[in-house]
C-alpha cells in the first residue's frame, strides 16, 4: 500500500440479488491527483462511488472488496463512523443540480450544517464560514443569497453552491459524479475552472466520474475506463489519448473527439444544386411573462427575435446555442408547435404562418421531428409497430393495418432493428434503441424534412456516434434535409453542412461547418467554441474561473421593439450578425 | 401576498353568496314546515296565522330578500323548533363539536405521523407490516360500532372510561371548553378516538406514501453524504418535505370532521351540532339548517384559505407564484 495514496479500492465487487453489478474493480487515487472514472451508463461507476461512503441503494450490497481510506477499511466501519468521514474527509456531488439541494430549505442553511455536522460552533461562526465558502465559488451578493431558497437559483449556481457544502469542511477527498454534464457548456468550463482552483488551494483529491473524453483529457491525471461493471483499462492520462490499448477505450476517445474529422466525406456544402426546401425569414416568437398585482403581462420574453435561414434539399443545417438561445422555440415553430409573432415560413415555396389546422397537417407529414427525451417520446403502451403504423393509418396513407404493419417492418430494418422487434413494448429497448425507433416513425411518413431537437443528447457517447451515423446514412438515401438542433459542438461537427450559432434568440452567426468552426466571426461562437473540450491532451488547461456569467433569458418589458437582424457577409456564405 | 389574501377573501365571498341561494332553494323544496309544526287538527285560521308569522306567504325571492338582510345582520330567523335565533342554538353547540374534532385531529397527528414514519422507513420488518394491515381496518370498520365496543369495553366491562356525555368545562373568553379538565378529557377519549380511527389510517399510509417517495431522492443521499445523522435526517430534511402534501390533504380533512362528526355525536350523546342538524332535517327546521350550512359554508372557506397559507409557509416554491 503506497503511503501517498489517499484511496484504495481493491476487489470490490457490488450485488443486486444474485446479479454481479461491478466485478473486481481495484484503483486508488493519491494525494493532490485527479483521478477520472470513465463509463458510459451501466458501467458500474456511479455505484463504485456510491459505495466508498455507503450510500448505495438498501437493495444493493457490497459483495467483496476493501476500500481502504487512510488506511481504515470504510466497508468494515461502523455507520456513525462513516458519518463523521462523509462531508468531513470524504466529499461528495452529485449529477443533477436541480435536486441534490433540498427545496423547502435556504441555501445557507444547508452548508451550515454541514459544518455543525462536524465541529461544534455557534450559528453565527458557521454563517461567516459560510459566507466565506460562497463568496469563494463566485456567488455573487453571497451574504443576502444565504437566505434564499434553491430554486431562486439557475443549475451552474446551484452546482457551485453544492460545491461549496461539499468542501467547506477541507475534505482530503473530492467524489464528483458527473457534476457537469447536466450544465451548459460555458457553464461547464466555469465550474471545471473552480474545481481545479479549489483542489490546488486545499490540496484535494478528486475521484471525477465522467462519460465525456473530452472532461477527462482536461482535468484528469489519472485515468480509469469501466465497462459492464468491470475495469477495461487504467493508465496516465497521456499515454490513454495517445496509446489507448484497448478497442472500448479507442471507441470511446473517437466518440469523444470534437474536432478531429478533417476527412469526413459527406463534403460541405452538400453535394448537388442548392434546392430550398424550408425557408424561414424573419421568424419572431415572444411568450409572455405574466406578474404583478392582478396578473397582467409585464414583459415578454424574446425567445425568437428576427431568425432567418433557408434549408436546401439534402443537407443538413445545425443550430447550435445554449439555455434559452430559441433554438428548440425555432424548431418547434417549424412543426406549428407554437405560434410566431411574426415572420414566415416557406415550405417548398407555401407560406405556411397562417397556422389553421389543414395547414399545419400538410406540414406535420412533411416536416417531422425527433424529440430529445428517448424515454418520454413513446407512448409507453402502445406496441412498437403500432406507434409506427398510427400516424399511417390515421393519415390514411395506408390502406389498412397490414400494410401499415409491413411499412413498419420496413422502416424498422432502414433503422438498424430486428422488424420481429415490432411487438415489444418501448421498456424494452435501450435509449439508443429507442431513438431509432423515433427516427423509423418519422421516415415512415416520408418526410421532406426532419428536425432533430437535441435527439442525441440524452445517449450515451458511443451510442451518440452511431445514431449520428444513422442520420447520416437515411439523409443519403432519401435526400431528407435537416435541422440539427444541439448544443453539443462534437455532435454538430460529426453530422452538419451548416451551422448557424443562436444567442439570446437571435442567429450570431451561419455558414458552412469548416468556415465557422475554424474561422468563428463571432465573440459568443468564440467564447462557445473555447469553452468545448477537446481529447487533444496537449491544450489542457483551462481559463481561470472568472465572475460567472448567468445565462440570461432575453426578457424585456412590454413594447420594447428590439433592432431588426443584420447581417455581415465574412466569407463564402459566411455570415454574422452585425452589431449595432 | 396581501393581494392574494385579498382575492382568496373575495373567492370566499363569491362561495357564500352562491351558497345561500342554493341553501335557500333547496331548503324551500324539502317540505312544507307547517305541516309538522302545526297541530292536525288546528283550524285553518291558526294555520294561516302560523304561515303569516312565519313569512311563508310571501312570494320565494321575497323570501329570499329577507333572508339576505336577516344573514348580513347575522340574524336568518328564529329556529321553527327552539324559538330562538337560529345562529345562536348553532353558536350554543359549535364548541363541543369543534372540539371533538380537534381531539380527533391531534390524535390523527400524534398517533397517525409517527406510525406511518415507522411504516416508511423500516417498510419490510414486521412490525412495519402489521401497523399498515391494520391501519386497513381503521378504513373499514363503522365508526358507530366501533364506538359502541369501545363503550363497551371501557365504559361497562372495564369501567376507566365515562360511555358518554360531555365533561366538565371552564370558560375561556366566554366559551366552555372541556378540553382543559381531567374530567373533561376523560370525556372526550373515545368519541375522539372513534372519530379519529379513520383519519389515522389515513395519515399512515400517506406519510408512508411521502416518506417511500422522499427517500429516494437526490437532495436526501446528498444529507447523508454530508454526515448528517439519521435522525436530523428524517426530522428535519425529510419531514419538512412531508408537511407539504400532509398538512394540505389533512387540512382539508378538518373541514369535514366537524361537518360530520353526527355518527360518533349520536353514539356518545356527545351534545354537538351533529345530531342538531339531523334533527332540524326531520323537524324541517329551515332557518336552523340554513344557519347550520352557512356556517359550515364560512368555517369550510376559512379552512381552506389557512391551508393554502401554511402551504405557501411551507413551500417557498409556491410563495413565488402568489
Amino acid at each position: 500500500m503506497s503511503s501517498d495514496a489517499i484511496l484504495e479500492v481493491e476487489n470490490l465487487g457490488i450485488r443486486l440479488r444474485d446479479r454481479q453489478l461491478v466485478k473486481n474493480v481495484s484503483f486508488s487515487v493519491g494525494r493532490n491527483e485527479t483521478l477520472a472514472l470513465v463509463g458510459e451508463s451501466g458501467s458500474g461507476k456511479t455505484l463504485t462511488s456510491l459505495s466508498i461512503m455507503q450510500l448505495l441503494p438498501r437493495a444493493l450490497s457490497v459483495s467483496s472488496g476493501r476500500i481502504l481510506f487512510q488506511g481504515r477499511n470504510l466497508l468494515e466501519l461502523p455507520a456513525r463512523e462513516v458519518r463523521k468521514i462523509s462531508g468531513n474527509r470524504v466529499s461528495m456531488i452529485f449529477q443533477e443540480p436541480m435536486s441534490t439541494l433540498n427545496p423547502v430549505m435556504t441555501v445557507g442553511y444547508q452548508v451550515r450544517e454541514v459544518l455543525k455536522a462536524h465541529s461544534p460552533m455557534t450559528n453565527a461562526e458557521a454563517e461567516a464560514q459560510v459566507v466565506r465558502m460562497f463568496e469563494r465559488v463566485r456567488i455573487p451578493d453571497a451574504r443576502r443569497r444565504l437566505n434564499d431558497y434553491p430554486h431562486t437559483f439557475s443549475g451552474g449556481m446551484r452546482q457551485r453552491i453544492i460545491i461549496a457544502a461539499a468542501i467547506v469542511c477541507k475534505p482530503d477527498l473530492l467524489i464528483a459524479d458527473e457534476p457537469t454534464t447536466a450544465l451548459d457548456i460555458t457553464v461547464q468550463a466555469q465550474v471545471l475552472s473552480l474545481l481545479r482552483e479549489l483542489q490546488d488551494e486545499y490540496g484535494m483529491s478528486v475521484l471525477f466520474i465522467t462519460h465525456d473524453m473530452g472532461v477527462v483529457a482536461t482535468i484528469a491525471d489519472r485515468v480509469v475506463v469501466m465497462r459492464s461493471g468491470e475495469m477495461v483499462e487504467t493508465a496516465p492520462v497521456e499515454r490513454i489519448f495517445r496509446q489507448p490499448e484497448h478497442s472500448y477505450t479507442q471507441e470511446l476517445i473517437r466518440s469523444s473527439s470534437a474536432f478531429e474529422l478533417d476527412d469526413r466525406d459527406a463534403g460541405d456544402p452538400a453535394p448537388g444544386p442548392f434546392e430550398p426546401v424550408l425557408s424561414v425569414q424573419g421568424l419572431t416568437t415572444r411568450f409572455d411573462v405574466k406578474g404583478g398585482a392582478w396578473g397582467g403581462r409585464i414583459g415578454q420574453v424574446h425567445a425568437v427575435e428576427d431568425v432567418s435561414f433557408t434549408i436546401g434539399k439534402g443537407e443538413t443545417l445545425a443550430i447550435v446555442g445554449e439555455s434559452g438561445s430559441g433554438k428548440s422555440t425555432t424548431g418547434r415553430a417549424l412543426l406549428g408547435l407554437n405560434r410566431p409573432n411574426s415572420g414566415s415560413i416557406l415550405y417548398k415555396g407555401r407560406r405556411v404562418s397562417r397556422f389553421d389546422p389543414d395547414e399545419t397537417r400538410h406540414l406535420r407529414t412533411g416536416i417531422q421531428m425527433i424529440f430529445q427525451d428517448p424515454f418520454g417520446s413513446l407512448n409507453p403502451r402502445l406496441r412498437i409497430r403500432d406507434a409506427i403504423a398510427e400516424p399511417l393509418l390515421c393519415r390514411k396513407l395506408c390502406s389498412g393495418k397490414a400494410e401499415a404493419y409491413e411499412r413498419a417492418a420496413f422502416y424498422l430494418e432502414q433503422v438498424g432493428l430486428d422488424p420481429a422487434m415490432g411487438e415489444r413494448y418501448p421498456h424494452e429497448f435501450s435509449g439508443g434503441q429507442r431513438q431509432r425507433i423515433s427516427i423509423a416513425k418519422s421516415l415512415s411518413l416520408q418526410p421532406d424534412v426532419i428536425v432533430a431537437d437535441e435527439a442525441v443528447s440524452a445517449l450515451d457517447v458511443t451510442t451518440k456516434v452511431r445514431v449520428i451515423d444513422l442520420l447520416k446514412q437515411i439523409q443519403e438515401t432519401y435526400n431528407i434535409s435537416m435541422l440539427f438542433i444541439s448544443h453539443d459542438i462534437s455532435a454538430v461537427n460529426r453530422i452538419s453542412h451548416r451551422i448557424a450559432v443562436m444567442y439570446m434568440g437571435r442567429v450570431v452567426e451561419i455558414g458552412p461547418r469548416r468556415a465557422v468552426l475554424r474561422e468563428p466571426a463571432h465573440e459568443y461562437t468564440r467564447r462557445l467554441l473555447s469553452a468545448t473540450l477537446t481529447t487533444d491532451t496537449s491544450k489542457r488547461g483551462l481559463a481561470v474561473d472568472s465572475a460567472p456569467r448567468e445565462l440570461v433569458s432575453p426578457i424585456h418589458p412590454v413594447g420594447y421593439e428590439p433592432a431588426p437582424c443584420r447581417m455581415r457577409e465574412v466569407g463564402a456564405g459566411h455570415f454574422v450578425l452585425a452589431e449595432i | 401576498m396581501f393581494l392574494w389574501l385579498v382575492k382568496r377573501g373575495l373567492q370566499a365571498v363569491g362561495v357564500i353568496v352562491v351558497m345561500t341561494l342554493l341553501v335557500f332553494i333547496g331548503v324551500n323544496v324539502i317540505g312544507d314546515p307547517t305541516a309538522i309544526l302545526v297541530p292536525p287538527e288546528a283550524s285553518a285560521a291558526d294555520r294561516a296565522r302560523l304561515v303569516a308569522s312565519l313569512q311563508l306567504d310571501l312570494p320565494l325571492w321575497h323570501q329570499y330578500l329577507l333572508f339576505l338582510k336577516g344573514f348580513l345582520g347575522g340574524n336568518v330567523g328564529n329556529s321553527f323548533v327552539y324559538n330562538t335565533s337560529a345562529i345562536d342554538v348553532i353558536l350554543q353547540r359549535m364548541p363541543a363539536t369543534i372540539e371533538l374534532a380537534l381531539a380527533a385531529y391531534a390524535m390523527s397527528i400524534v398517533i397517525g405521523i409517527p406510525l406511518g414514519l415507522y411504516c416508511g422507513l423500516r417498510e419490510n420488518t414486521l412490525g412495519a407490516r402489521l401497523v399498515t394491515g391494520i391501519s386497513v381496518l381503521g378504513f373499514s370498520i363503522p365508526t358507530f360500532w366501533i364506538g359502541i365496543v369501545f363503550i363497551i369495553l371501557f365504559a361497562v366491562d372495564l369501567g376507566v372510561l365515562p360511555s358518554g356525555g360531555r365533561g366538565a368545562t371552564v370558560d375561556v373568553l366566554g366559551v366552555p371548553i372541556s378540553l382543559l379538565t381531567v374530567d373533561g378529557l376523560r370525556h372526550v377519549l373515545l368519541p375522539a378516538l372513534t372519530l379519529a380511527l379513520f383519519k389515522i389510517a389515513f395519515m399512515i399510509r400517506l406519510v408512508k406514501a411521502g416518506v417511500k417517495d422522499i427517500l429516494p431522492t437526490q437532495y436526501i443521499t446528498f444529507a447523508r453524504a454530508k454526515g448528517l445523522s439519521p435522525r436530523r435526517i428524517v426530522f428535519v430534511h425529510i419531514l419538512k418535505n412531508l408537511m407539504i402534501p400532509v398538512v394540505t390533504i389533512s387540512g382539508m380533512e378538518l373541514g369535514t370532521l366537524i361537518a360530520f362528526s353526527v355518527v360518533t355525536e349520536t353514539v356518545f350523546g356527545w351534545p354537538g351540532m351533529g345530531k342538531l342538524i339531523v334533527d332540524s332535517i326531520n323537524m324541517l327546521d329551515r332557518p336552523l339548517i340554513v344557519a347550520y350550512l352557512m356556517i359550515m359554508t364560512a368555517l369550510f372557506c376559512v379552512i381552506n384559505i389557512v391551508v393554502d397559507i401554511s402551504y405557501a409557509l411551507l413551500d417557498p416554491r409556491i410563495r413565488v407564484a402568489q
